[in-house]
């Protein structure tokens, strides 16, 4: 066991995380063209904690393997190596029954309210069928218990026989929040749940998941690649890119210090609706592209775009370690830029 | 049902306009609507375009081929639907110079590597020669900006240019449009949902819900003093990454309305929180609420936030 060097276990009266995600590593192989295999580094050697209660936000920009770390944590995916722990109990080697029962505490939402829902099933049925999966009600007791979470989600209960093409995007995306609590999980990933909607429901989706968490004592894994979004929601942030977290804060120290330089950049690209601010504000613009995660960088993947590299950069790869109280970066120049 | 409904507004020269709307607001129909682009069966039923002196509505066909891309010029959302994927992207940008009689094929042959330099495509001698599928989504976006900027043209209109991409390419498209806006003198026109966007980068907002104009003015001016409540709802709405205090956000209820069948009196009015009696039967005019700035609103912000004051 390596839960000795969670640096929440070396602290006293710190009560164990609910979620512990220890080295965990996600490889797609990809068949590339006439020669064979290569492998994609989506997830590359990942370890957070999630307090119970808290949101931790995920940010990144596409392709940097937020939602396939959102997937493997509840199993949606196995992980290639690398362990997950729910309230210490190893998810990655639970099989069969009980892997599903362990499930049940953990829900998922998605990014396409579209996508997600079956259009030839009626919400009621959609929303019951967590129901039906774990035993846990049939007929007039479950139809109660969708109808109670319908309205918790500011939905109309009466409308428990439409189907899903009969609501508006931000409605569906209620739907697919009901259904994640129906079976009343204490651990929700959800995956950029807004960014599909429009500005106007949005905010409506934010404020219902924030009452959520407090009705219902829920602890969030909140993936999104808009920073004021996450910063919003968020207790603490984690900040990913090509496969690794380069820092972990809480989300005001985050913001206002960002320590890895990758942070700095995307703090400083998000604009802010103040034009009198925005005329002082410049955002550090990255040279290059994205590498591929198929064959990334050596030393410190950010290394190839970073405006302060130097040579051990491309060399030696920065550990995510404790640079602050409570903040971890993997930089060897942390909070330079 | 009517997509545009009496829309009215004026770009100067060398000016920065951002349009911001949601889905269905109006705002993309309108932008096709001065290039006459409007989709089948959709057609412009009343009103007129006015480019310095001539009415795009009733240019022949000729003038108005001329017209696009030469005077005016289009950008889109994705590039990929305006890029052809099997020819190179330089010859693509020759062709936009071709299409027009402002340069000779000679003159177009040579200003390709310049304009690409110009969008700050790095290493342009050598990536005139790839495909659109060599390029990154920002790089597309740049060959995009790249075409429509090779005739030279005195509007360009930018349609969610930066809604598919990640926001560090989006800072950076959003940067070369300020610059290129300086250094050529174009002037744009932003359609954006994003109204840090347009904080960013534009001087005067129109602000359209269910194809109206509901707001428009200067940009400082709107984002300060909002006067109709659907603005300032928008502007309260979206999470500031530089909040200091954590409070909720403002959310408008409901949905916007369906337009084969608009709702009488302000078309707002049913998700309006400051609606009075007055907004259920009758539509309020663009009126003068301030220095340039008009709305279209019986209440007005100012009002409402007068009356909570005196409240407390």
């Amino acid at each position: 066991m390596t839960s000795a060097v969670t640096p929440a276990h070396t602290e006293a009266n710190v009560p164990p995380p609910l979620v512990r995600v220890e080295e965990v590593v996600k490889h797609f192989p990809i068949s590339a063209g006439i020669f064979g295999h290569a492998i994609v580094h989506a997830v590359d050697g990942v370890s957070l904690t999630i307090k119970a209660g808290e949101t931790l936000g995920l940010v990144g920009e596409s392709g940097c393997g937020k939602s396939t770390l959102g997937r493997v944590i509840v199993r949606l995916q196995p992980a290639t190596s690398g362990h997950v722990y729910f309230r210490d109990i190893d998810l990655t080697r639970l099989h069969g029954e009980k892997l599903r029962r362990t499930r049940q505490q953990m829900q998922m939402i998605f990014q396409d309210p579209y996508a997600s829902l079956n259009p030839r099933m009626a919400v009621g049925d959609i929303i019951a069928e967590p129901l039906r999966n774990f035993g846990i009600a049939r007929g007039r007791r479950a139809e109660a218990q969708v109808q109670e979470v319908m309205r918790v989600c500011g939905l109309n209960p009466n409308f428990i026989n439409r189907y899903p093409h009969e609501f508006s995007g931000g409605q569906r995306q209620r739907i697919g929040i009901a259904r994640a609590l129906v079976l009343n999980p204490t651990f929700i990933v959800a995956d950029e749940p807004v960014s599909a909607l429009d500005v106007s429901i949005q905010a409506q989706i934010v404020n219902l998941m924030e009452d959520l968490q407090d009705q219902f004592n829920l602890t969030f894994l909140f993936i999104a690649h808009d920073l004021s979004v996450v910063h919003h929601m968020s207790d603490r942030i984690a900040v990913m890119y090509l496969g690794k977290i380069v820092e972990v804060g809480p989300s005001d120290d985050v913001r206002d210090g960002p320590l890895h330089p990758y942070t700095k950049v995307l703090q400083s690209s998000v604009p802010i609706p103040d034009p009198d601010l925005e005329a002082g504000r410049r955002p550090i613009l990255l040279t290059g592209e994205i590498p591929s995660p198929v064959n990334p960088p050596s030393g410190c993947r950010f290394h190839t775009r970073c405006p302060i590299a130097q040579p051990i950069c491309s060399e030696k790869e920065p550990p995510l370690e404790r640079k602050l109280d409570g903040r971890l970066a993997a930089c060897h120049f942390p909070g330079k830029l | 049902m009517t997509a545009v409904d009496g829309v009215s507004f004026e770009v100067d020269r060398g000016e920065t306009v951002g349009i911001v709307g949601e889905s269905g607001s109006g705002k993309t129909m309108t932008a096709l609507s001065i290039l006459r682009l409007v989709p089948e069966p959709g057609r412009i039923t009343a009103g007129r375009i006015l480019f310095g002196e001539k009415d795009v509505v009733h240019m022949t066909d000729e003038e108005i081929r001329e017209f696009r891309g030469a005077d005016v010029a289009m950008i889109f959302q994705d590039p990929m639907t305006s890029l052809n994927p099997v020819l190179k992207v330089g010859f693509q940008v020759e062709e936009a110079m071709a299409a027009h009689n402002r340069f000779t094929r000679g003159q177009a042959h040579d200003r390709v590597i310049p304009m690409l330099q110009r969008v700050r495509i790095p290493d342009a001698p050598a990536r005139v020669r790839d495909y659109p599928h060599q390029f990154s989504g920002g790089m597309r976006q740049r060959a995009m900006i790249a075409m429509g900027l090779s005739n030279e043209p005195s509007l360009l209109i930018a349609d969610e240019p930066t809604t598919a991409l990640d926001v560090t390419v989006q800072a950076s498209i959003i940067e070369l449009l300020r610059d290129l806006n300086r250094e050529m003198g174009a002037a744009v026109i932003l359609i954006t949902h994003n109204m840090s966007v347009i904080a960013s980068l534009c001087q005067r907002v129109i602000v359209m819900y269910a194809g109206r104009i509901v707001e428009e003015g200067p940009t400082r001016a709107i984002f300060k003093n909002p006067e109709h409540p659907y603005t300032w709802s928008l502007l309260r709405s979206i999470p500031r990454v530089d909040e200091r205090t954590h409070e909720k956000l403002v959310s408008i209820s409901g949905l916007p309305p369906d337009l084969s069948n608009p709702p009488p009196g302000c078309r707002f009015h049913p998700r309006c929180r400051y609606r009075v009696d007055r907004c259920f039967t009758d539509e309020p005019d663009l009126i003068d609420v301030g220095a340039s700035q008009r709305a279209r609103c019986w209440v007005l912000m100012r009002n409402v936030l007068a009356e909570s004051k005196t409240d407390r």
